[in-house]
């Protein structure tokens, strides 16, 4: 019979690390390269934080923000994606895995497709945009005007986690289209990365009806926004109940059942290739 | 009950064909149609038909990668598509045109990857790699990542690889491709050293009727995705309606041969060539001919099984 979901998790995390880890000491043998592609990743991500700090030397806020709020929504939103990518981010070559049929000898091997997916060609480089949100959001959290009691700091470790899933979601539910046209999909980019951007700024600077999308929609405003607003202690700008600031939960497990079920019926859906 | 059962097994594509500037048809594909035969343990079956019959859609069915639209399949007891993950163990899959294995990994580390997937037991591990290092003769190769090997080469790996994790059933979709005359035939004695030592039960798929004249008792023949021969090699030949050929060399040029039972295809200043259904005894015709003419010499050709199958594709 199959095994009980909690071995199956473990066994698969396991199998990540194992493949993710070869990966990483292939490309340990080309140190150097290795070395200057993940600091390249650290500036290359670091530069909208420098663009956001000039803009800071001309104006005192943006959008009713100051520096030290939107350093806070810089780094959450940063760390979520990073840490997302890092894990998933590979699974948007799907289509090339099929195509050239690797995808195919990963199903006969013994631990789930996704998880092989993503640790295949898995780069470490790529914890440079998590080490660069990572220092924004620790700067910001000591110097914004918060009184850190259990209840924020909850809040805040939450907004970490719902966030990493909820970009982990979007990133297997755009791959899952990969299934139907193996033509690389720029959907799915779109939606993490894209909303990545849009979500490094106060959500005030934009009109009523792209926020409601960002949170009905794509619910990227549920990676830091509402968190945001409720450790700032910010009434809704937009009169938007006070509840969803805690609601993020709801969203990632939304975005994550989605995304389950759209990367299960892709596999059973699944062609392979004529030759 | 057997290892493989297959019953009524349908597979269909939908495709989607461009017919003129903008607008698309779709058509429907039937690659494999109520496919239904059983294997039993330890069986070496040759599985041959011409280029897109089904063949690999099959295989891809039987290792779950592919979900059938019809039909029922059981492998070790274990529908693969619904129990894919538990499958994986219990089977090997070497597909002849790509590799299975890591780009570039060595053979090495690769074989020790699949050890820690597989979570093979280390001393068996290492016992399985000694022997098939040695049969495969893969020793010089270890250190080699893959994308440097030459087909042959990657091929023994793939093929090793597949065995490592000691699977009751090893699929092998045209393991000979693009090999050269020896390195099939130490392909095919490790095969056969395999399921015999090893009791794996075998499958392959092949373009080369060698392949399956020297290892498959067995043979199945798919075309256009349905199976028009399942049988031993000896008895395809009667199905194919083939024939032998009596060669003779008569002492001087003369008429073509005129016998009950036979007649002449070719004539060649003395020699006569005539055939009759290889069912049919030859010791009448050789009789006639004897007592009616001036023989010198006589020979029997056998029927080429590549005749036979070539019979069997262009009847479609
Ligand atoms: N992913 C796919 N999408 C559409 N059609 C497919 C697909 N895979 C296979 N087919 C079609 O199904 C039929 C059977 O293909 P299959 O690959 O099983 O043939 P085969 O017997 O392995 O042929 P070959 O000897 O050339 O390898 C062909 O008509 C092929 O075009
Ligand atoms: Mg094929």
């Amino acid at each position: 019979m199959a095994e009980p979901l909690a071995a199956r998790l473990a066994w698969n995390t396991r199998a990540f690390l194992m493949l993710a880890g070869m990966w990483v000491r292939v490309s340990w043998t080309y140190r150097a390269s290795f070395l200057l592609m993940t600091l390249a990743s650290v500036v290359i991500t670091g530069i909208d934080f420098v663009a956001i700090m000039v803009m800071f030397t001309n104006v005192d806020s943006l959008g009713g923000f100051g520096l030290r709020d939107i350093a806070f929504l810089y780094g959450a939103t940063a760390v979520c994606l990073g840490l997302a990518d890092l894990v998933v981010g590979n699974v948007e070559r799907l289509g090339r895995r099929i195509r050239l049929g690797s995808f195919d000898a990963m199903m006969v091997r013994p631990v789930g497709v996704l998880v092989q997916v993503c640790a295949d060609e898995f780069a470490i480089r790529r914890l440079g945009r998590v080490a660069q949100g990572s220092l924004v959001l620790a700067w910001a959290i000591t110097r914004v005007d918060v009184d850190w009691d259990p209840a924020r700091v909850l809040v805040t470790v939450g907004m970490l986690v719902c966030g990493t899933l909820i970009f982990t979601g979007i990133f297997v539910l755009g791959a899952s289209f990969q299934f139907l046209t193996t033509e690389g999909s720029e959907v799915a980019n779109a939606f993490t990365y894209g909303g990545n951007a849009m979500t490094q700024y106060p959500l005030t600077i934009y009109p009523r009806e792209v926020v409601r999308a960002l949170t009905f929609l794509v619910p990227v405003a549920f990676v830091n926004w509402y968190p945001t607003l409720f450790v700032l202690d910010i009434p809704d700008p937009f009169g938007l109940p006070a509840a969803l600031q805690l609601a993020s939960p709801v969203a990632a497990v939304v975005v994550c059942a989605l995304a389950a079920l759209a990367w299960r019926t892709g596999v059973r859906r699944y062609r392979s290739t004529g030759s | 009950m057997s290892l493989i059962e297959v019953e009524d097994l349908s597979r269909t594509f939908v495709v989607r064909r461009r017919a003129g500037r903008v607008r698309r048809t779709t058509d429907v594909v039937h690659a494999v149609r109520d496919l239904s035969f059983d294997v039993e343990r330890g069986e070496m079956v040759g599985y041959i038909g011409p280029n897109g019959a089904g063949k690999s859609t099959t295989i891809k069915m039987l290792t779950g990668i592919l979900v059938p639209t019809g039909g029922r399949l059981s492998v070790a007891g274990i529908d693969p598509s619904r129990q894919r993950v538990d499958l994986t163990r219990r089977i090997g899959v070497v597909f002849g045109q790509r590799t299975t294995l890591w780009w570039d990994l060595p053979l090495r580390d690769s074989f020790d990857l699949l050890r820690r997937i597989y979570r093979v037991d280390p001393q068996r591990h290492r016992r399985n790699l000694d022997e098939f290092t040695e049969l495969l003769d893969l020793g010089a190769l270890l250190d080699t990542p893959v994308r440097q090997l030459s087909l042959g080469q990657r091929m023994r790996g793939d093929i090793a690889a597949a065995l490592l994790h000691d699977p009751e059933i090893l699929y092998l979709d045209e393991p000979t491709i693009g090999l050269d005359v020896v390195s099939k035939g130490r392909l095919r004695e490790f095969l056969r050293r395999v399921n015999e030592e090893r009791q794996v039960t075998l499958l392959l798929t092949t373009h080369d009727l060698q392949d399956i004249e020297q290892l498959c008792r067995r043979v199945m023949v798919i075309d256009h995705g349905s199976l028009v021969y399942d049988g031993s090699l000896a008895g395809l030949h009667a199905r194919g309606e083939s024939t032998r050929t009596l060669v003779v060399d008569l002492v001087d040029e003369a008429a073509p041969i005129e016998v009950p039972g036979a007649r002449v295809t070719r004539v060649e200043g003395p020699r006569q060539w005539l055939s009759f259904p290889a069912g049919a005894s030859a010791a009448p015709i050789v009789a006639s001919v004897a007592s009616g003419y001036d023989v010198a010499d006589l020979s029997i050709q056998e029927p080429d099984i590549e005749d036979v199958i070539r019979e069997i594709y262009s009847r479609r």
